[in-house]
């Protein structure tokens, strides 16, 4: 090779580039003794991030326990954390290690590392797969903590009741819940929602939201996993776990929807399955889902979520009125054309990073102003309505889906415990079969 | 300098009998068993004037002080690299156990390959013959090391330099097609007049060495590593000879040309673009992913190959240079 190809200008000419304007690595201002403290559940790569963040706002805060299902997960995870170079490759980076203090006395595994963390924080971080949610979130209001939990928060309806009644106690006991669904705190989605419910296009009529991409991660099965092993690493194909991807990512889409339609559906019919991920590593879920909801009033939403890869792509809302449509987030349209509203979003603030400093701040002040949970319950339940009704083929109502008695999570939380559901002698899954499958 | 592009041949040439400095003429590469062809032009060596004069017009101060610089001849893709000219190496369905001969391995399923991206990068802009966006420095980066596997061939991101020295192809104005932006239409997909997305490659008029697109459309990764004093930092003389700063694989890159979304100002050959956070600000993970942006849709690239002849035992000792011990997902 022409070595000359990779000929640098020199040392003094790349420390002098490096002087002139090359984003160094700042450390973070050090943790006082009196310092916020703060727990991460769940350490996967959201965990992670969630913790960035946390430790990215101006209050005073540390990070000191951590936990989760597997001691390898919080290995990297804090390595990331006290890394200097997290994110250089990004062109600079905070050094998050004077706020991070996390001996191995405070780093847990298994399932029952989250009640080891919770006597030695403050604030909590619930970032494990969310089938687990329910049983953290209610340790964590007992516990009085103040709590960042990711969406969504259950992945069955008796989970949805344990997060709403234990969202009720938070509330009672004054405990800041701020919920992960950030577009809540995405500047162009509250303007955006702001101008709609304001009546800019008039009663809206109908929704359509759409989470279509070509799917997640997987994680074969490897050689002596047990079968929970298995599942809690390639949980994102577990019901259990996962909830399906019409609840773990489209509840994002769902949410707005609510969001702008003031409440939640009364009923919702749908169709779904797998066409295209269909191996044996790829569990239970399916890869599409088609749900038509009904929301007070005769309101209709059209929500679609598939995992295909090299399909249409498309993650968004839209929203029809009596006066206009509202095509995509940040603009707003009249029946004549007319722009009404239109919003750039170039240079707004990160929203995974403004409701971490949001929280911090009201935890800094002592004071309670976020109650996110019941949002947050009522997103999910949403969600799981569409699952209901893709998997049963039926038409679900708000009430059959908010009280139905059936229950995914397993009967015992060990290595050796058989999950939920188990393969059969080809290494499949049972696949729910809309007119046959109970999902409700 | 220029080059004698009214003689053009076409050249279909196995990968590994392509003869250095053609005197003109264009290569097509062909890329076994994946239906890709990728058609490169020869860029004559030479030395130019990289930045822009204090006087240009929209002049950043990262564009100086001009220097002298001198660059070896390569080929250059004369398209930015299509979604189509992407897939093969994105899925491994769409790729081949076959290489470019039988002496060289192609180990297609020891491929580092990229992940499933958060949301689709292109932002829902169409697919197809259009370019490929929203990767990041490296993924592009991996895209060539895979290309080069395949073909036996030498492929990387352009330098700076390179990527400059083909846009201005022998002139010294602010855009390859002169100084007046009014004609930047004819020239490039801009803000003006790209209806605020990308378009298929090749459809506005080549440049004087027959490269399409420099201008507008998408903007292209480079292999440098983006430093507002990098020109500064160049010696007087002798010239610096095929310069490039940093560790590909490290720190805040760059992009050059401007993109459909830009002001015809932005299109300027002496305009630099340095990676930003943004273009990853809603992707929830980390470490982020080190394929995909979220929030970079208007991001690709184009390629190039040292016009001098590599032994596939080079070719894989340049690449464990560049890509080291990066992590693989």
């Amino acid at each position: 090779m022409d070595r000359r190809d990779f000929v640098k200008v020199g040392a003094g000419a790349a420390v002098g580039g490096l002087a002139i304007g090359f984003p160094a690595t700042l450390a973070a201002k050090p943790a006082t003794p009196n310092a916020i403290r703060v727990g991460l559940i769940g350490c996967g790569g959201r965990g992670t991030g969630a913790a960035v963040q946390a430790l990215s706002t101006s209050a005073d805060v540390k990070l000191v326990a951590m936990a989760d299902a597997f001691a390898d997960n919080v290995e990297t995870s804090l390595a990331t954390l006290r890394s200097p170079e997290r994110e250089e490759w990004l062109g600079g980076s905070v050094d998050l290690r004077p706020r991070i203090d996390v001996p191995a006395e405070r780093q847990f595994a298994g399932f029952d590392a989250y009640q080891r963390v919770l006597p030695l924080v403050d604030v909590v971080i619930l970032a494990t797969p969310p089938g687990f949610r329910p049983i953290h979130f209610e340790a964590a209001v007992a516990a009085g903590k103040q709590i960042f939990m990711e969406k969504p928060v259950a992945t069955d309806a008796p989970g949805v009741r344990r997060v709403l009644a234990a969202a009720k106690i938070a509330q009672e006991k004054r405990l800041n819940v701020v919920v992960g669904l950030q577009r809540h705190y995405e500047k162009v989605y509250r303007k955006w929602v702001d101008c709609l419910q304001a009546g800019m296009i008039g009663d809206i009529v109908l929704g359509r939201v759409y989470w279509n991409s070509g799917g997640v991660w997987v994680r074969p099965r490897l050689p002596g996993q047990t079968e929970m092993e298995y599942q809690m690493r390639n949980w994102y194909y577990f019901n259990w776990l996962c909830g399906d991807h019409i609840v773990e990512q489209h509840i994002h889409n769902i949410d707005v929807a609510n969001w702008v339609m003031a409440g939640h559906p009364v009923n919702a019919q749908g169709q779904g399955g797998r066409l295209v991920r269909t191996g044996k590593d790829h569990g239970e879920i399916f890869d599409h889902h088609f749900v038509e909801y009904e929301y007070p009033g005769g309101r209709r939403l059209l929500s679609q979520c598939r995992h295909m890869p090299d399909t249409m792509s498309r993650v968004s809302e839209a929203f029809h009125g009596t006066n206009g449509t509202a095509p995509k987030p940040g603009l707003i349209v009249s029946n004549t054309g007319k722009t009404l509203f239109e919003h750039d979003a170039t240079g707004d603030p990160n929203p995974y990073q403004v409701e971490h400093d949001l929280l911090f701040a009201a935890i800094a002040a002592g004071e309670h102003r976020y109650a996110d949970g019941e949002l947050g319950a009522v997103a999910t339940m949403t969600a799981i309505m569409g699952r209901m009704a893709t998997y049963s083929g039926q038409v679900v109502s708000w009430e059959e889906a908010i009280n139905s008695d059936l229950d995914l999570m397993p009967a015992a939380f060990a290595w050796n415990a058989p999950p939920p559901t188990v393969p059969n002698a080809e290494g499949r899954y049972p696949i729910p079969v809309p007119g046959v499958t109970r999902a409700y | 300098m220029h080059w004698p592009g009214a003689a053009l041949v076409v050249l279909v040439l196995a990968a590994d009998t392509l003869g250095a400095q053609p005197p003109g003429g264009r290569l097509t590469q062909r890329v076994s068993g994946t239906g890709i062809e990728l058609t490169l032009v020869p860029i004559p060596g030479g030395t130019f004037r990289i930045g822009s004069p204090i006087e240009e017009k929209d002049r950043d101060d990262d564009e100086g002080p001009t220097r002298t610089v001198q660059v070896h001849s390569f080929w250059m893709t004369i398209h930015e690299i299509t979604h189509d000219q992407f897939g093969p190496f994105r899925h491994r369905r769409l790729d081949s156990k076959e290489g470019s001969s039988a002496a060289i391995p192609f180990d297609a399923d020891g491929v580092t390959r990229p992940s499933p991206p958060y949301e689709d990068p292109a932002h829902g802009m169409p697919k197809g013959d259009h370019p490929v966006v929203g990767m990041t420095r490296l993924a592009a980066l991996r895209y060539a090391h895979w290309l080069s596997e395949k073909t036996g061939r030498l492929y990387r991101l352009p330098t700076e330099a390179e990527w400059e020295y083909a846009c201005r192809a022998g002139g010294t104005t602010a855009f390859g097609f002169g100084d007046d932006p009014a004609v930047a239409p004819e020239h490039g997909w801009f803000d003006g007049n790209s209806g605020g997305t990308y378009h298929r490659v090749g459809l506005k008029a080549a440049n004087r060495w027959g490269l399409y697109d420099l201008h507008g459309n998408v903007a292209e990764w480079v292999m440098d590593t983006y430093d507002p004093g990098a020109y500064a930092a160049l010696p007087l003389r002798p010239p610096a000879v095929d310069p490039m700063l940093g560790d590909p694989t490290r720190g805040r890159g760059v992009v050059r040309g401007g993109a459909f979304d830009d002001p015809p100002a932005r299109l300027r050959c002496a305009e630099r673009f340095p990676e930003a956070a943004a273009w990853k600000r809603r992707d929830p993970q980390i470490p982020k992913s080190r394929w995909w942006n979220t929030d970079s849709p208007h991001v690709g690239f184009r390629l190039v190959s040292p016009a001098r002849d590599q032994s596939v035992a080079e070719i894989a000792e340049y690449w464990r240079r560049v890509l080291g011990t990066t992590p693989r997902d």
